[in-house]
């Protein structure tokens, strides 16, 4: 039953994705496409060169290209850098696995901190205290099994 | 945790974030100045090299087989509408001067091949033309925006002035001048 649950949630979670990839719009590629002159994404620029390249966005989605073909086509002419996200191989890889690893190390360390934080605030008499007189000792045990029976 | 480690890792932590701001210094002093930083102080700096696609024909050109020709680097893209005035000055400057040996070679950057060999139809243009989508090399010069335009003298350096915008026949002349008696 969780199975099928968690089949459902992936399917309705993987179902606009593969839309938008078989029928991208061009609002969505501007926010994931760069101008090459201005440095930002389509959607906050006017260049030419922007409007040259939402031109060829809209004749290509009307000729039916998917948003991967789009990108890879715009990749061709303008490189890489064309694209918003960096890509997910290669040395642009770092750009993806940095911030996890980054909040991996971070988090363990919180850990281990508030871990430590709460043993010493736990026992604050035990550690560092002079050993008890073995006589002393023997008294409690006796007083304390007295109180036990 | 123990002070020594505690110091440790402040100290580490002083060095990350000096090493960013160092970083940051490092990129805003250098950022954009390119070859034309060094030709504005009066100097010759070597061109920058690039090795580039022909958008008018098939193949590559490196402006390293160039070298012994006065070259003039023009920077173009077919959006850009200064590029469009100054293209048949260009034309003209380059069937005058190549029997002396001055080759203009056109970089279109930033921009489509297909706009970029359209332009090249409609202006008539017949002198090499590279292509450099990513813009790769314009930083390399310096380049900030287009047209923009370089002279490279027959042993390979920049000389004369770096012309911004669209250049004009007498300043195309004078710079073809400067750099055949370099």
């Amino acid at each position: 039953m969780r199975l099928l649950a968690a089949l459902a949630l992936a399917l309705v979670l993987a179902a606009p994705a593969a839309a938008s990839e078989r029928h991208p719009t061009l609002g969505e590629l501007e926010g994931e496409v760069m101008c090459p002159t201005c440095k930002t994404t389509l959607d906050q620029s006017t260049a030419p060169i922007a409007d040259r390249i939402r031109q060829f966005i809209s004749a290509r989605i009307a000729a039916g290209d998917t948003k991967s073909e789009i990108k890879r086509k715009l990749v061709t002419q303008f490189g890489p850098a064309v694209l918003a996200e960096p890509s997910k191989h290669g040395f642009n890889l770092l750009a993806w696995v940095l911030p996890l690893v980054a909040a991996g190390i971070a988090a363990v360390v919180v850990g281990v901190l508030a871990w430590r934080w709460s043993r010493g605030r736990g026992s604050p008499a035990v550690a560092g205290g002079p050993p008890l007189d073995p006589e002393l000792e023997r008294r409690v045990d006796e007083e304390l099994a007295r109180f036990d029976g | 945790m123990p002070a020594r480690l505690k110091i440790g890792l402040q100290a580490l932590s002083v060095a990350v974030v000096a090493g960013l701001l160092a970083l940051l210094v490092w990129k805003v002093v250098h950022q954009g100045k390119g070859a034309a930083g060094e030709l504005a102080k009066g100097k010759t700096p070597p061109a920058p090299h690039f090795d580039l696609a022909r958008i008018d024909t098939s193949g590559k050109l490196s402006l390293a087989s160039l070298r012994g020709k006065v070259v003039v680097l023009n920077f173009w893209a077919s959006w850009c509408a200064p590029c469009k005035s100054e293209a048949p000055r260009l034309e003209a400057a380059w069937k005058r001067y190549r029997s002396q040996g001055v080759v203009v070679v056109g970089v279109d950057a930033q921009d489509f091949t297909g706009d970029a060999r359209r332009f090249i139809r409609k202006h008539g243009l017949t002198y090499p033309n590279v292509h450099d989508g990513p813009g790769n090399v314009l930083p390399k010069y310096g380049v900030t925006g287009f047209p923009e335009t370089y002279f490279v003298d027959r042993r390979g350096r920049l000389v004369g002035e770096r012309v911004e915008g669209e250049i004009s026949s007498e300043r195309l002349v004078s710079g073809i001048k400067q750099a055949l008696e370099s």
